[in-house]
């Protein structure tokens, strides 16, 4: 029997990897294990002193307004990612079954224009359009119809939702979708597939992966967005960046804005991984 | 060979002059550095129309740093190292707490002019003063009460906070979301008239009750930028927590909206300037202050184009008079006038605003938190 080489480390593969290794350190691990210690600090006085008490853990997840809160922002981008990923099946479909390479590639690049501008520019103008006498209650009222309240209420946030997300699932479902091997789909159609049966048991399968991760991203958006459920939700109820943002601004309560968003990120990372592991299964 | 040139001495002259002219432009810049103020403040005080004219008398640049509300401030100056700010603007309020944090300077009383101010009270200011030594001077004030769209709410109803309750502007009512002018506010509906900041736990229990059963009337809860917009675009026909600091600046510009103090009475803000702890800057901070209460600094004090204020020196209302006179009438501050803020404040209707005394911050702050989540 072979006895495996001991592995070299190597040198090449290290030096490209460290930039990477040091980013993800410096940026990311090391200020969530501060914000770890952090949740176990106290403040007097406004400032924070370094201790190992778990009062605000307590705190924060013995209080009811802050499950309200975590299940209504739950909620909320739960209802985002389905209603992104429905509304950006279908023009996806279009894009990358029905149009030309060319055609295709124009919506791309009119699909990326929205990102050149500010998102909150872009929920400011939403302001405009959701008001009372705001565009679309102005069209309603030659009809005789309205006004209706929008802006400050949960669709005004979803509104907000889904001009963040939008624009970015439909670019991932339709690089997905524009990959599918097209001969499989015509050998559905001439094995007597209908189109609705094709869809379901040829493209969505084949487009799985993609179609996952731009849901993934709707919700990872939606979940930590501060912007739409403050700006066109009116921040009734908050969703927890909001209360991130209450508490830290009130009474310097960090440690307990710490507590909100580590809860924030097990959410989030429960959620990514369960998804994406979904995601890759059948293709193991 | 090329032969070696040996400078006379007239060269080395020549050359001496040449380079001191043209060195001379980069000394007299030297010279004229602009001197940095960092400037800790409500939003709108570090702005061209406030702080312009001594910039370009005094060569200075402020560096203003925003904040909205005063436990807001102490935060933002408990993050930051010391000396970072060389004045700061806080509500009168919360002075005590910076003074105990050794956040400021004291100060000299005969620097300011205490003589010209238009009401005893201003002279000598709770939390200004510790053992007999000044540490903030009052630069400005106004006053919060029912702020409300005219063409949904009469000036009849607007004289009590009732009005918020209306079932007509149900989903129509905005809070200005900072806890304590909101709840003090609620506190004098309840009646608790001036121990409104003094609750024990019955009036506190009181007061929770009566701010929940508004909830369902409740559009939104905003910052300064939302408030404003809500009652621009209609959207909110009433705000809880403001005054004529926002729907000042609205009325000017036509919007049918105004504040008025309820017969409930109304809570006054007040912004005082301290000189931030060990800034090296002490002596132009203390001349802008100057500035700020001499009749001309009190003017673009009083019109604000943020968010206009009372005039609190006898010279500032006397020269707003001279300059703008319908803007001293609008907001009452002519000698005499039924809305005259001296008059009210006299008449026992304005309470200064203050921090809870028998609970902390925190208890309200936490309640804030649950009201905004029911």
């Amino acid at each position: 029997m072979a006895v495996p080489e001991p592995r070299k480390l190597d040198a090449y593969a290290v030096a490209w990897r460290l930039p990477m290794i040091i980013w993800q350190g410096l940026f990311f691990v090391g200020p969530l294990l501060f914000m770890i210690a952090m949740s176990f600090f106290l403040v007097k006085n406004y400032r924070m002193e370094p201790a190992f008490q778990f009062s605000n853990w307590v705190k924060v997840l013995t209080k009811g307004f802050f499950w309200d809160s975590y299940f209504l922002t739950l909620w909320l981008a739960v209802l985002a990612t389905v209603c992104t990923t429905l509304i950006a099946f279908p023009m996806s479909y279009f894009l990358a079954f029905k149009v030309s390479e060319t055609v295709r590639r124009w919506a791309i690049f009119f699909l990326i224009i929205p990102f050149f501008t500010s998102y909150l520019v872009r929920i400011f103008a939403w302001q405009v359009i959701l008001a009372q006498q705001g565009v679309i209650n102005g069209a309603f009222s030659l009809f005789g119809l309205g006004p209706y309240t929008m802006l400050n209420t949960q669709l005004g946030t979803l509104v907000g939702y889904l001009t963040l997300c939008l624009p970015l699932a439909l670019i991932l479902q339709t690089f997905s979708l524009a990959n599918i091997d097209k001969r499989l789909v015509e050998a559905a159609h001439n094995l007597g597939c209908g189109r609705l049966r094709t869809i379901f048991t040829v493209v969505l399968p084949l487009a799985k992966t993609g179609m996952v991760v731009a849901a993934v991203f709707c919700f990872i958006l939606s979940f930590g967005d501060f912007v739409a459920p403050y700006y066109l939700g009116g921040s009734k109820p908050p969703t927890l960046s909001i209360m991130i943002v209450d508490t830290s601004k009130s009474g310097q309560q960090w440690p307990r804005a710490a507590v909100v968003a580590l809860m924030m990120i097990v959410t989030l990372l429960t959620v990514a991984f369960s998804s994406i592991g979904y995601a890759y299964r059948s293709r193991k | 060979m090329k032969k070696l040139v040996k400078p006379t001495r007239r060269d080395v002259l020549k050359f001496g002059v040449a380079s001191s002219a043209l060195a001379m432009p980069f000394v007299s810049r030297a010279w004229a550095e602009t001197t940095e103020i960092n400037m800790l403040a409500w939003y709108g005080h570090g702005e061209p129309d406030m702080v312009g004219e001594f910039e370009a008398a005094n060569n200075v640049k402020f560096k203003p740093k925003y904040y909205a509300g005063g436990d807001n401030m102490l935060a933002l100056i408990a993050q930051s190292p010391p000396g970072t700010y060389d004045l700061i603007l806080s509500d009168a309020e919360f002075v005590q707490q910076l003074n105990t944090a050794g956040l400021i300077e004291e100060m000299n009383p005969a620097d300011y002019p205490f003589d010209d101010m238009i009401y005893d009270d201003f002279k000598q200011f709770p939390g200004h003063w510790k053992d007999g030594k000044l540490y903030s001077v009052m630069v400005r004030c106004g006053h919060l009460g029912v702020s409300y769209n005219t063409k949904a709410i009469s000036d009849e109803e607007a004289m009590s906070y009732k009005c918020f309750w209306k079932p007509e502007i149900k989903g129509k009512v905005g809070h200005f979301d900072w806890h304590l002018p909101s709840l003090g506010q609620m506190s004098l509906t309840n009646g608790n008239g001036a121990k409104l900041w003094d609750l024990d736990a019955g009036q506190w229990d009181a007061v929770k009750k009566t701010t929940m059963s508004l909830r369902p009337q409740v559009g939104g809860f905003f910052d300064y930028g939302g408030t404003f917009n809500g009652l621009k675009n209609g959207e909110m026909m009433a705000m809880v927590g403001i005054g004529d600091w926002i729907t000042g600046v609205l009325e000017k510009d036509g919007a049918p909206v105004k504040s008025v103090v309820p017969k409930e009475g109304g809570i006054q803000w007040t912004e005082s300037y301290s000189i931030g702890k060990g800034t090296p800057k002490a002596d132009i901070v203390k001349k802008f202050i100057q500035y700020m209460l001499s009749p001309e600094g009190q003017v673009h004090s009083a019109q604000m184009a943020a968010y206009p204020g009372f005039a609190i020196t006898k010279g500032g209302r006397k020269l707003l008079n001279e300059k703008n006179p319908k803007e001293a009438q609008r907001t009452g501050q002519v000698d005499g006038a039924p809305n005259d803020p001296v008059t009210l404040i006299k008449d026992g209707r304005i309470h200064y605003r203050d921090i809870p005394k028998q609970q902390t911050l925190e208890d309200w702050n936490e309640f804030w938190q649950e009201y905004k989540n029911a």
